[in-house]
């Protein structure tokens, strides 16, 4: 149950980044991760895909207008 | 797919960083006329120029933008609440009071519905499992399996399943008769619903199909002000009421064939407990109330279901609004992590500068809070600076200069 969810038409894929991609990704989007919109560390997403307070999420969304779009939540308990 | 890989390294050698719907056109287009290298340069030059006309300028007031693309096709909506949406006989708010609900991220509405799918899969398997061949049989076991599962899901009471009902003023009692054949074509369970019987009433006698309800034995006190017939009258309509299945918060269920395909649509929405039952269709199975979603499937989810259901909500009434203005409305409401309203309990009320927050609801609270508090306003918003008449931050007036001291 807990992961089926993931496979929902509504949910976009989440992956967790690491130490190094998190630095890389805001050194190209010239932020501090703060700045990023956040995600709750009790989301139902966050809990299916084991993301803790602190991580920084990379989220691939289907978008209407621009096929595939790429955005980034900050996990905040 | 070679040429999206031909047409990306002409990308990468121009640094045009198209989205990747664009890049799938422009290989479509680079097949269908069979373009040549120089060909393809030119059209990704000229691409390239036409797109980058395209995108929003720095400072550009998206905000402001969306706001009267959405507003203006709002004065045009009806203000008729209800409608019939894909069943007849069930209402769903639509129009502008749906909106307003969507944008005020209501936590109650006032039309929750869901769209029930069926997994394919799933009766694959019971095919196979159960050795059901012909095509015929195949679909009626399927139908079977739908109708059985809407009983579950929607809301039945003791109420349609009686064949008799009966006051009985002399004994004090309720005789109540049971229709085996209604039970049956409702697809419910009679154990079952003898057990739930049971739970409700304590003074109850079951023989068969007949059952016989007494009131509460009158309690032994001098000041007992009951009186026994509307007692009886009062039980009568607690056993008639009584619910024998269905899934919380759900009520009417309407089964439909759309195509192909049974879908069930409800009355009333639990996507929780309708998403961990057998043979749901884990995928596609929806609701239209944003908090639930929220809260089963995340934030994300959240974000496209205020997308999908204000479009839809617009679509409906012949209005066309470009999606970025309402994807624009979505980023903002799910932006800190969870749905918050647009307007004075959510955005609007956690603007960080007290001048804005004043000038848009409540004035004097704000201000008399923010003096009691010694808010400090930094000056860095819109409002806060045409309050005090200085060039707004906006378009060319969100540069500055900065100069090294010698």
């Amino acid at each position: 149950m807990k992961k089926d969810i993931l496979k929902h038409r509504l949910v976009p894929e989440h992956t967790i980044l690491s130490k190094s991609e998190i630095k890389k990704v805001m050194k190209e989007l010239d932020i501090h991760p703060e700045q990023l919109p956040k995600i709750k560390q009790d989301d139902p997403i966050c809990k299916a895909i084991e993301a803790k307070s602190g991580d920084v999420l990379k989220i691939t969304r289907k978008s209407h207008t621009a096929g595939k779009f790429v955005t980034y939540r900050l996990v905040l308990n | 797919m070679p040429d999206i890989k031909s047409v990306m390294k002409v990308l990468k050698k121009k640094k045009a960083d198209f989205p990747e719907s664009l890049i799938e056109e422009i290989a479509d287009a680079h097949e269908r006329h069979n373009l040549d290298d120089k060909e393809l340069n030119e059209l990704i030059d000229r691409i390239k120029k036409a797109y980058e006309r395209a995108t929003v300028e720095d400072g550009e007031a998206v905000g402001t933008v969306a706001a009267q693309s959405v507003g203006e096709p709002g004065t045009q909506m009806t203000m008729r609440t209800f409608h019939y949406a894909g069943v007849a006989e069930l209402n769903v708010t639509l129009g502008l009071p749906r909106l307003i609900e969507i944008v005020d991220a209501r936590k109650k509405i006032s039309t929750p519905t869901m769209a029930i799918y069926f997994d394919d899969e799933y009766f694959d398997a019971r095919f196979e499992k159960e050795e059901i061949e012909s095509e015929a049989e195949r679909e009626r076991f399927k139908e079977e399996f739908v109708r059985k599962t809407a009983n579950m899901i929607g809301k039945s009471s003791m109420n349609d399943i009686l064949k008799n009902f009966n006051l009985n003023y002399a004994d004090m009692n309720i005789a109540v008769e049971i229709d085996e054949d209604k039970i049956i074509d409702k697809r419910l369970d009679r154990d079952d619903i003898i057990k739930r019987i049971e739970k409700a009433f304590k003074r109850v006698q079951i023989d068969n199909n007949m059952l016989s309800f007494e009131p509460p034995a009158p309690s032994k006190k001098e000041d007992d002000t009951k009186i026994p017939i509307r007692e009886l009258r009062l039980l009568a309509d607690k056993v008639r009421d009584l619910q024998i299945s269905g899934v919380k918060n759900i009520g009417k269920v309407v089964i439909s064939k759309e195509g192909l395909e049974w879908v069930i649509h409800t009355e009333g929405s639990n996507l929780g407990s309708v998403l961990k039952m057998e043979g749901i269709d884990k995928v596609r199975t929806t609701t239209n109330d944003i908090h639930e979603i929220e809260k089963i499937l995340g934030i994300e989810a959240a974000r496209n279901a205020i997308i999908r259901e204000a479009q839809n909500t617009m679509e409906e009434q012949g209005l066309t609004v470009d999606v970025r203005h309402i994807m624009l409305v979505a980023d903002m409401m799910t932006a800190d992590g969870s749905v918050k309203s647009i307007g004075r309990h959510g955005i609007s009320g956690e603007k960080a500068s007290v001048l804005a927050r004043a000038s848009f609801e409540e004035t004097g609270k704000h201000l008399l809070r923010a003096s009691i508090r010694g808010e400090i306003d930094h000056l860095t918003g819109i409002i806060e600076n045409i309050i005090i008449g200085q060039p707004i931050p906006l378009g060319t007036g969100s540069v500055g200069v900065i100069m090294k001291r010698r």
